[in-house]
């Protein structure tokens, strides 16, 4: 077990978006939390990843308590993220962008009179990483100069370079076209294996994307878990279907 | 290779403007110096960590009343120990100040700030016995290098050594600066400017990192400052009023925070301006 939530509750005043969630990731797994709009998606992952406190519950990483630290702290522990709304530093370039989670993940930010040019190891680092996605040909390009597909990529790319164990990826496909998303989620797969990834959490609306990349998947209404299992199971669960899946699950 | 080029050139015409320059314009090069090494410490708050700070004369001023303490009261007349002395100061006032400030950004720091640098102001000028009140205190002529100059004339003593000292300090800010931000930590800061979020879910702690360009801010203030006292021979409370926080941030801005060197050009215009 890489990742345990238990009892999981967050109130935004009087508004509950999770209400007694709990989750087991094991290693190797890709998981999909699916669910309509509001069901407390986003809300989990900013628990689970430690951008919100929770009001109440637990959430183990190794088996060690890790409820209420922050993102900092957690993806030095091994957890990393991407977000819905692309995040990316506008003003450096996309190698500047992979140097600093390099840094990060090297624990280096604090040398003051280093060179990071002669860094050889971040350097390296951030450059096979922009490789692993495509983006090796921009690595010069300053981050708000890409197009919006290699924006998301990019976001996604830096969660990589922190070569997490565990990786929480927020619609990683939403606002990019068709072409892209396939792009993406190969890059992502496929980086994940090389890296070394030990288990891969996205939110994702695409179903047709849910389906084909997930071992697993829990579907979260109201912010409680509605089900949890292979996806041929969740295709088969009609409350699944009738609040979430819809159509695709139906005509499949 | 041109801008080194420009560089080369400009540091040459700092070197031989005492030698070809008017007095008066040899003079106002001093503040410049002084300024341009505050400006580059503030420029690593505002321009690379994305931190406007409106109360730096805090620093400014505690370097420049460590020199006259030290020179007056405490009959310590090496310039070294002044900067040495005005640099840790201002690290340790930076670190506690620092600590709270960076906790908010945009105007609720910049607000935090100017509170701290108005509560030593009105300090400065209330404690009259302790640092003469308004009428300030004196900064007795620094012995340079342990050679203590006092056979030349005041201005003799600023145009001659005092200059190429000030030069001398400024050149070595300048390349301890352009290390820093091209460092690791100078990347973590720039990631902060530009999104902490981001930055922070890449496991770059935002208000660790903050504090720390705010402490170097700081300590490169207080040598500014501690520069600042010669030329006039004398410190007083308007070295740390408000008023001297918004120049200095009118200069980087005037200069341009988003190069490097924009900070200095901002101080050499406004030093010249009488500004």
């Amino acid at each position: 077990m890489i990742l345990r939530a238990e009892g999981l509750r967050k109130l935004y005043g009087e508004v509950c978006a999770l209400d007694g969630v709990s989750l087991a990731i094991d290693a190797g797994e890709f998981v999909s939390i699916i669910g309509p709009n509001g069901a407390g998606k986003s809300t989990l992952i900013n628990v689970l990843t430690g951008v919100l406190r929770p009001t109440a519950g637990a959430v183990t990483f190794k088996d060690r308590d890790v409820s209420g630290l922050g993102p900092a702290r957690l993806a030095r522990l091994g957890i990393a993220r991407s977000f819905q709304l692309v995040q990316i530093f506008p003003d450096l370039t996309v190698l500047e962008t992979l140097q600093a989670a390099v840094v990060s993940r090297l624990g280096r930010g604090t040398r003051l009179f280093a060179s990071l040019a002669a860094d050889r190891e971040v350097q390296e680092g951030a450059i096979d990483v922009a490789e692993l996605f495509g983006l090796g040909e921009k690595r010069h390009v300053p981050a708000k100069q890409l197009p919006q597909g290699d924006k998301k990529l990019l976001d996604v790319a830096s969660a990589f370079a922190l070569r997490p164990e565990l990786i929480l990826l927020d619609e990683p496909t939403s606002g990019v076209s068709t072409a892209d998303k396939t792009t993406i989620m190969e890059s992502l797969v496929s980086a994940s294996k090389r890296i070394g990834v030990r288990a891969i959490i996205q939110v994702e609306h695409d179903m047709d994307i849910v389906f084909a990349y997930s071992d697993r998947i829990i579907a979260l209404h109201e912010g409680r878990v509605l089900a949890d299992g292979p996806p041929a199971a969740i295709e088969a669960d009609r409350r699944v279907v009738d609040t979430v899946v819809g159509r695709r699950a139906r005509a499949g | 290779m041109s801008g080194r080029l420009v560089l080369a050139a400009a540091l040459g015409a700092a070197v031989l403007a005492p030698l070809v320059a008017p007095t008066y314009q040899a003079l106002l090069m001093l503040p410049f110096m002084a300024y341009a090494v505050a400006l580059l410490g503030l420029n690593l708050l505002f321009g690379y960590t994305g931190l406007v700070s409106f109360g730096h004369a805090l620093f400014l001023g505690i370097g420049a009343y460590t020199g006259a303490f030290l020179t007056s009261v405490f009959r310590v007349r090496s310039m070294e120990v002044i900067l040495v002395a005005a640099a840790a100061l201002g690290a340790l006032v930076a670190a506690p100040v620092g600590a709270l400030c960076v906790r908010y950004v945009k105007i609720y720091f910049g607000m935090l700030t100017l509170a701290f640098g108005m509560v030593f102001y009105t300090f400065v000028l209330k404690f009259y016995r302790l640092t003469g009140g308004d009428e300030g205190m004196p900064f007795l002529r620094p012995a340079l290098l342990g050679r203590s100059l006092e056979g030349l004339s005041k201005i003799d003593y600023l145009v001659g050594p005092y200059y190429y000292y000030s030069l001398a300090v400024l050149v070595l800010a300048t390349l301890v600066m352009w290390r820093i931000v091209r460092s690791p930590f100078g990347l973590c800061l720039k990631t902060i400017r530009d999104n902490p979020t981001k930055a922070e879910t890449l496991g770059i702690g935002v208000a660790r990192y903050r504090w720390y360009a705010f402490v170097i801010s700081a300590v490169y203030a207080a040598v500014g400052g501690a520069l600042l006292g010669p030329p006039t021979g004398n410190v007083d409370p308007t070295l740390a009023y408000w008023t001297q926080s918004g120049n200095i941030v009118f200069m980087t801005l005037l200069g341009g925070f988003a190069s490097f060197f924009g900070p200095v050009l901002g101080a050499c215009r406004s030093s010249r301006s009488g500004g």
